[in-house]
């Protein structure tokens, strides 16, 4: 009974914390823009512009819901869930810390990619039945990124896998005790890193959307929550990928023992979200052949490269 | 646990006779989809993780999001559905139909003939699975990867695409 | 790759940097003297009104939201009746000022003219009359103008000369 109860508070409570970070990353990401980019950024509604979570959130519930006339309306109104529910679902698989952990799945690395290759039909549907050029051609473009890009995604994931020996999340965190698998496999962990901003479409790669050329790409139609829910379903996006970095490469939960586990995991996951955001101050959008053709022509002999040589050398050091 | 098993089997079941019958092309690839997450779950309840996860990366995941990008550049619409009507006649059907007729008879045979002796799931492992390919089918891995690059190689080729000069004078530049 | 690096570097340095924000109610832009923002009609330094009402700002104006109507005071100087901005219209593109002979109107530094009812950005003669000479203090149109409107006789203005005694005839 009582493992139940706790249970189901890890899972209410990994929920609540996650959807406030992921409302709590809007303020986040304009405060840290507005750093890079010498401005000052939201700094009016409560202590240091705080209080822009609860206006935008606000602003977002009490406008017009528009179901376009012209569009799919079952398949528009399913498609901005569907983001937000295979984001939620490969948090189950992430092990916070040592007791923090909702399954311990033993091909979790897998069900992290199938929920991500989920993902996808949440942009090709939203742009499809939005029913509009703009959304469409956003919707393709989305499509195709994220299907080339989860190729690298799992297959720069199989190093760390082979280092472990184990597919299960948490024997990966424990297989890290004494070096991180950053120092192991660095270009996994870039390659991981660059598929996941593809993943999460974020702002290098933010082609779907390309505000320039495609209005605001797949979700060009959404309006209030519906909308709400592609953007919160980015953030998590983003937090999602950031805590499977530091799951996978950075050591989970590991670190000296000063701070509690679940404290460094926060930490790096944090820093790794920044870093996201950086990417976004820094970096220009390239075009969508020259995203694509990185993708088949850089990416995929790399990561195949590192598989090999992870390879060899695991079984070298075996014999 | 039985429980489950014949739950996702009766949505699996319901959701493949929803494919069959819509007339919207990407409706029913939603529960084709449907279909497939069912039969994961069918399989994981089978005690094939590994299998269970591929279906959903490989089928649900890739392949279905091709058939819907395909079904969106092909811009289906009200006159596709009266024509796929007009080709629907039962001299079409009644063949197919009547061959998986038998087909379903000889499985149901089967079935209820194997039902007698207990079937113990043994879990797969994803290390038995690798074992297995790799071990006394690795010729059979091998044939498909060549399969899969005689595929990426035709499909390289055929895009390739030679670069269009659009003005004479900048001809010399891209030789 | 590198020059990828470099620009992430370069970016993340900018979080040293002085922040280019005027944080607005409590900190104000300094404007220049010229800076174009709310007109004003000005007076003379004797605190007579400037404005002629000669129509060139009306008329030079590109959106038409200047409107005026020219009298005349016992004096037979002109002023206007009624003059008339609406600043809803208005784009602060300064012609009007250029346009005025006798630098009655002006565009002053201060662009905080905002209300919450459209209507009363239709600024009146009351409104737009200040008690200064604006931009051009001490200059008195019809000191230099050769017309007797009160101001001074005739050939007492500056650079001017007595008038000719048309009757006599020395040279």
């Amino acid at each position: 009974m009582n493992e139940t109860l706790t249970y189901i508070l890890t899972i209410v409570g990994e929920l609540f914390s996650l959807l406030t970070l992921a409302a709590l990353l809007i303020w986040v990401e304009r405060r840290m823009l507005a750093l890079w980019q010498d401005r000052l950024g939201p700094n009016r509604a409560g202590p240091f512009g705080l209080f822009i979570v609860v206006a935008d959130t606000l602003k977002l519930f009490f406008k017009e819901d528009w179901i376009p006339p012209f569009s799919e309306k079952a398949v528009f109104v399913i498609a901005p869930a569907i983001l937000v529910i295979t984001v939620l679902l490969s948090f189950t698989i992430i092990p916070f810390a040592p007791g923090i952990l909702i399954t311990d799945f033993n091909i979790g690395i897998l069900f992290f990619l199938a929920m991500s290759s989920l993902g996808v039909y949440s942009i090709v549907l939203g742009g499809w039945a939005s029913n509009n050029k703009y959304s469409l051609l956003g919707a393709l473009r989305g499509a195709s990124q994220m299907i080339s890009y989860e190729v690298f995604m799992g297959l720069s994931l199989m190093g760390v896998v082979m280092l472990s020996g184990s597919f299960s999340l948490r024997d990966i965190v424990e297989a890290q005790r004494n070096h991180w698998f950053i120092l192991l496999q660095p270009v996994g962990f870039v390659i991981f890193f660059i598929a996941g901003i593809a993943e999460t479409h974020r702002l290098p790669f933010d082609i779907p959307e390309a505000e320039s050329e495609l209005v605001a790409g797949f979700h060009s139609e959404y309006s209030s929550m519906k909308f709400g829910m592609f953007f919160i379903g980015e953030y998590l996006g983003i937090t999602l990928i950031s805590a499977m970095v530091t799951t996978l490469f950075l050591g989970g939960w590991l670190g000296p023992e000063f701070l509690p586990p679940i404290c460094w995991f926060a930490l790096k996951t944090f820093a790794f979200i920044l870093f996201f955001i950086l990417l976004r101050a820094s970096l220009p959008r390239p075009r969508y052949d020259q995203l694509m053709g990185y993708g088949w022509k850089v990416l995929l002999p790399v990561t195949l490269l590192n598989l090999l040589v992870t390879g060899a050398v695991v079984l070298l050091l075996k014999n | 646990m039985n429980l489950l098993f014949s739950i996702s089997s009766v949505i699996a079941i319901v959701s493949t006779l929803m494919v069959i019958t819509r007339k919207h092309p990407v409706h029913a690839l939603l529960y084709l989809i449907v279909s497939f997450l069912a039969i994961a779950v069918v399989i994981y309840q089978l005690g094939a993780p590994f299998i269970a996860i591929l279906e959903l990366i490989i089928y649900a995941g890739a392949i279905m999001v091709l058939f819907i990008f395909t079904m969106m550049l092909l811009n289906l619409g009200k006159e596709t559905i009266d024509q796929e009507r007009k080709w629907l006649q039962p001299q079409t059907w009644t063949g197919p139909v009547l061959l998986s007729l038998i087909l379903l008879v000889e499985l149901i045979y089967l079935l209820s003939k194997s039902s007698s002796q207990e079937h113990a799931i043994t879990g797969m492992d994803t290390k038995i699975v690798a074992q297995t390919l790799f071990g006394p089918y690795l010729i059979l891995v091998e044939l498909a990867a060549l399969l899969l690059t005689a595929g990426i190689v035709g499909a390289a080729h055929i895009g390739q695409h030679k670069r269009r000069v659009s003005h004479r004078f900048l001809e010399e530049y891209n030789e | 790759m590198f020059s990828i690096i470099r620009s992430i570097w370069l970016t993340s340095l900018h979080m040293f940097r002085k922040r280019a924000t005027i944080e607005y109610p409590e900190h104000k832009a300094p404007l220049h003297p010229r800076y174009r923002g709310r007109i004003v009609l000005t007076r003379d330094p004797d605190g007579m009104e400037r404005c002629v009402g000669c129509y060139l700002c009306a008329a030079a104006c590109p959106v038409d939201c200047i409107a005026l109507q020219a009298t005349e005071d016992e004096n037979h100087r002109r002023y206007p009746e009624f003059f008339r901005i609406n600043f809803s219209r208005c784009i602060f593109c300064g012609y009007c000022e250029e346009a005025c002979p006798t630098y009655a109107i002006q565009l002053i530094p201060d662009f905080e003219i905002s209300e919450y009812d459209r209507q009363n950005l239709v600024y009146e003669k009351q409104d737009l009359l200040i008690s200064g000479e604006g931009k051009y203090p001490g200059y008195n149109y019809y000191k230099v103008a050769g017309l007797d409107a009160g101001v001074k006789n005739k050939g007492e203005g500056d650079n001017e000369e007595p008038p000719i005694d048309i009757h006599s005839l020395l040279p």
